[in-house]
């Protein structure tokens, strides 16, 4: 399997994802001080911690929507600005909101949401996704008659397709993922990190799950910050 | 997990159409507006009645409703375009999409510009359609009805330009859309000068067209520049 | 390359510029009033009546320092939001928002006794002249800039989008001039011509000078105050949170106390 989709970024030694020094403030007070750590090619982050501990802002600070009040991101070995065009490429962003648009249905947002991406797939093998996930017969149900779950699953079909399509986006960052999930959502899911790590990719996942990876874990909690767990 | 049926055959990764975003945003925003075609109705209604209590609050001379038609109808136009404002952008920051459009590949600024675009044809343009009739109502004629749509044609696009500023930078702020339009109005005056004064220079039998290029100098301007505007406001309230 | 930043920024760290600004204080709020008095001086008790206006027009010794600041100090806050936005500085932004109180009461100033100064010359308080229009909807985006800073609770998030609204203000601050100068021919009628003003003597030149001067200084200092103030406000909310690192602990409301 890794073989086959071999890039130049699985063969790479450059360090994948390096955050240093990083300090978030929220409001007055400082939620992160100090954080650094690394995430090589096939790792999993795991970010831990109570409601309120920074889990969002961190990996909103990942994705580069938001700027770090100290410190830095670097992407291989390239310093990040907020949203630029090799971090919007690399980037692939799940948030705790499941960015659905209400009016359309499963389908209609699962092809925007790959759009947007600047993701071509043709629609055969969005169904298939769309199968995969246990969407297919809900393909045409507008998004606000769908379950909290099914509405999760949809985000679950958008990686399904990413792992697939060429450009690759390395950098998963996921907010709750599994939130909503039922058991079998989750082992769905679990399968398709596996699969993107294998390939060589980067996942950064905030959950209160124990998730059977057979890839190393890293675990950070934000709740005693700047210290990594192994 | 055999990836290979779900690759397609296009691999799109060099010579990748930057513009392409324009026209997704334009059709996702423009789609979501035809699936909720009552708020589109509902601005063209206010912008009705609006132009409806005029003639009531003054009294129906016709002469005296002549001659403050083209301000009340674009002082009409200018508050129906603020009250949508908040569609631009406000839906998508509340249910997560705008950080997936400000993650997209595609250059924000081009998003940005395709959802004006599409905001435009669902507020703006109505209104223009609109407002021959309402004209009729206070009595112009159909040379100032001419000019009447053309300047709202040329104007009501600077209105969503400069408006999505104004709604980006109130994304989430308690209080909002009094503040947006606070912030947003005093923007509006050139538009409601230039626009307004064609018609009026066409009541008095002047050519209007230097009202008219001024409006569409602005509209060029804005349409180069706001996008850009507009794409860091977001950044910023994403922030 | 720290090092360099460090030179060339060394005054936008709000923790080194708060002491600065404190001894620069005195020195601005002096030649305000210095400047203020030998201009009053020379406005109201040396230079002579008005021999169409009597002593009437002796209120554009107040009317055009004012009406001037208004519009210098907006361009200032957009040259500061410049700053903020492209190098990311937190003392430009503040000094944003100390600057606009000054510059919205100067507006405020240059309307009201435009006003007074219009009731006896021209008959009426208030007239829809370009000038005074456009000075009007200069305090408008005053307004503006003051209500979205304060509805916004994130300090950070507040900075940048007052800075950008500035920043697009000022662009349109031209267009609305012309604009509304261009309304105003169209529409004949009320305009208030400045050329009716007093041919200007030499010391009512100079008296105008020193009062724009006064006044220039009067923003600086009360800048300068409300900056000192801004900046123990924030650095006092950032000490009651709970992480302090090195840097902040010189909080400069120490430096307050022990001043």
């Amino acid at each position: 399997m890794q073989a086959a989709g071999a890039t130049a970024l699985e063969r790479s030694a450059a360090p994948m994802l390096l955050a240093r020094d990083l300090r978030l403030e929220r409001g007055s007070r400082a939620i992160i001080n100090g954080l650094s750590f690394t995430v090589e090619s096939g790792q999993t982050l795991v970010l831990r911690g109570s409601n309120g501990s920074g889990k969002t802002s961190l990996l909103r600070i990942l994705a580069g929507l938001s700027l770090p009040d100290k410190g830095a991101v670097a992407w291989r070995g390239e310093t990040l600005k907020a949203l630029s065009a090799t971090w919007r490429n690399a980037v692939l962003y799940l948030g705790h909101t499941n960015a659905l648009k209400e009016d359309f249905t499963a389908q209609e947002n699962l092809r925007d949401a790959l759009l947007i991406d600047g993701m071509t797939i043709t629609p055969a093998v969005q169904m298939s996704a769309l199968e995969k996930v246990g969407l297919l017969d809900r393909r045409n149900v507008l998004a606000r008659r769908l379950s909290q779950g099914q509405k999760r699953r949809v985000g679950l079909a958008r990686l399904a397709l990413a792992l697939a399509h060429h450009p690759y986006k390395p950098l998963w960052l996921l907010d709750e993922p599994t939130n909503a999930l039922d058991e079998k959502g989750v082992s769905l899911f679990t399968g398709l990190i596996s699969e993107h790590l294998n390939r060589g990719g980067i996942a950064c996942i905030a959950t209160h799950l124990i998730l059977n990876l057979a890839a190393p874990v890293t675990e950070l909690n934000l709740d005693d910050m700047a210290e990594l767990a192994k | 997990m055999n990836s290979s049926p779900m690759t397609t055959g296009q691999h799109e990764q060099s010579g990748f159409a930057a513009e392409r975003g324009f026209l997704v945003a334009f059709a996702r925003d423009a789609k979501l507006a035809a699936r909720s075609k009552g708020e589109v109705i509902q601005a063209l209604a206010f912008f009705v009645i609006v132009v409806s209590l005029f003639p009531l609050a003054i009294g129906p001379e016709s002469a005296l409703l002549k001659r403050i038609a083209p301000g009340v109808v674009w002082v009409a136009a200018l508050l129906s375009v603020l009250l949508t404002l908040p569609r631009i952008l406000a839906n998508d920051h509340a249910d997560g999409t705008l950080e997936q459009l400000a993650l997209s590949v595609y250059p924000l600024p081009l998003i940005v510009a395709g959802k004006i675009v599409a905001h435009w044809l669902m507020t703006g343009l109505p209104l223009a359609l609109l407002s021959p009739v309402l004209g009729l109502q206070f009595g112009l004629e159909s040379r100032e009805l001419g000019v009447m749509f053309a300047s709202l044609m040329l104007g009501t696009p600077v209105l969503s330009l400069i408006g999505s500023i104004g709604a980006a930078l109130t994304l989430g702020v308690r209080g909002g859309s009094i503040l947006l339009a606070l912030l947003v109005l005093p923007l509006y005056i050139p538009v409601l000068i230039f626009g307004a004064g064609a018609v009026e220079q066409a009541m008095a039998g002047i050519d209007a067209a230097a009202n008219l290029s001024l409006l569409g100098a602005i509209l060029l301007l804005g349409g180069l520049v706001v996008p850009f505007a507009v794409a860091v406001a977001v950044k910023i309230s994403l922030d | 390359m720290y090092r360099t930043e460090m030179s060339l920024f060394k005054y936008s760290s709000p923790a080194l510029f708060f002491p600065l600004a404190g001894k620069m204080l005195p020195w601005f709020s002096a030649l305000a009033v210095i400047f203020g008095a030998i201009g009053l001086y020379l406005g109201l008790v040396v230079a002579p009546e008005d021999f169409q206006q009597g002593e009437v027009y002796r209120i554009i010794f107040i009317h055009v320092p004012t009406a001037w600041m208004a519009m210098f100090i907006y361009l200032v806050m957009a040259m500061y939001g410049v700053m903020a936005l492209t190098f990311n500085t937190r003392l430009s932004a503040m000094m944003m928002e100390a600057l606009a109180p000054t510059g919205a009461i100067f507006t405020v100033l240059a309307l009201w006794t435009g006003a007074l100064w219009g009731r006896p010359t021209w008959g009426t308080y208030w007239a829809w002249d370009a000038r005074m229009t456009s000075t009007l909807i200069l305090l408008f985006l005053y307004v503006g800039y003051i209500a979205l800073i304060n509805a916004i609770e994130d300090k950070k998030r507040a900075d940048k989008a007052g800075a950008l609204l500035v920043i697009v203000g000022s662009v349109n601050v031209p267009i609305i001039y012309f604009s509304v100068k261009w309304w105003n021919t169209l529409h004949q009628g009320s305009s208030v011509s400045m050329t009716a003003s007093p041919k200007m003597a030499a010391i009512m030149l100079w008296a105008m000078l020193a009062m724009a001067i006064g006044c220039w200084m009067y923003a600086i200092a009360v800048s300068l105050a409300r900056v000192r103030a801004i900046i123990r406000e924030r650095e006092r909310d950032r000490a009651s949170g709970q992480a302090r690192n090195a840097r902040y602990e010189t909080d400069p409301a120490n430096a307050v106390a022990g001043s």
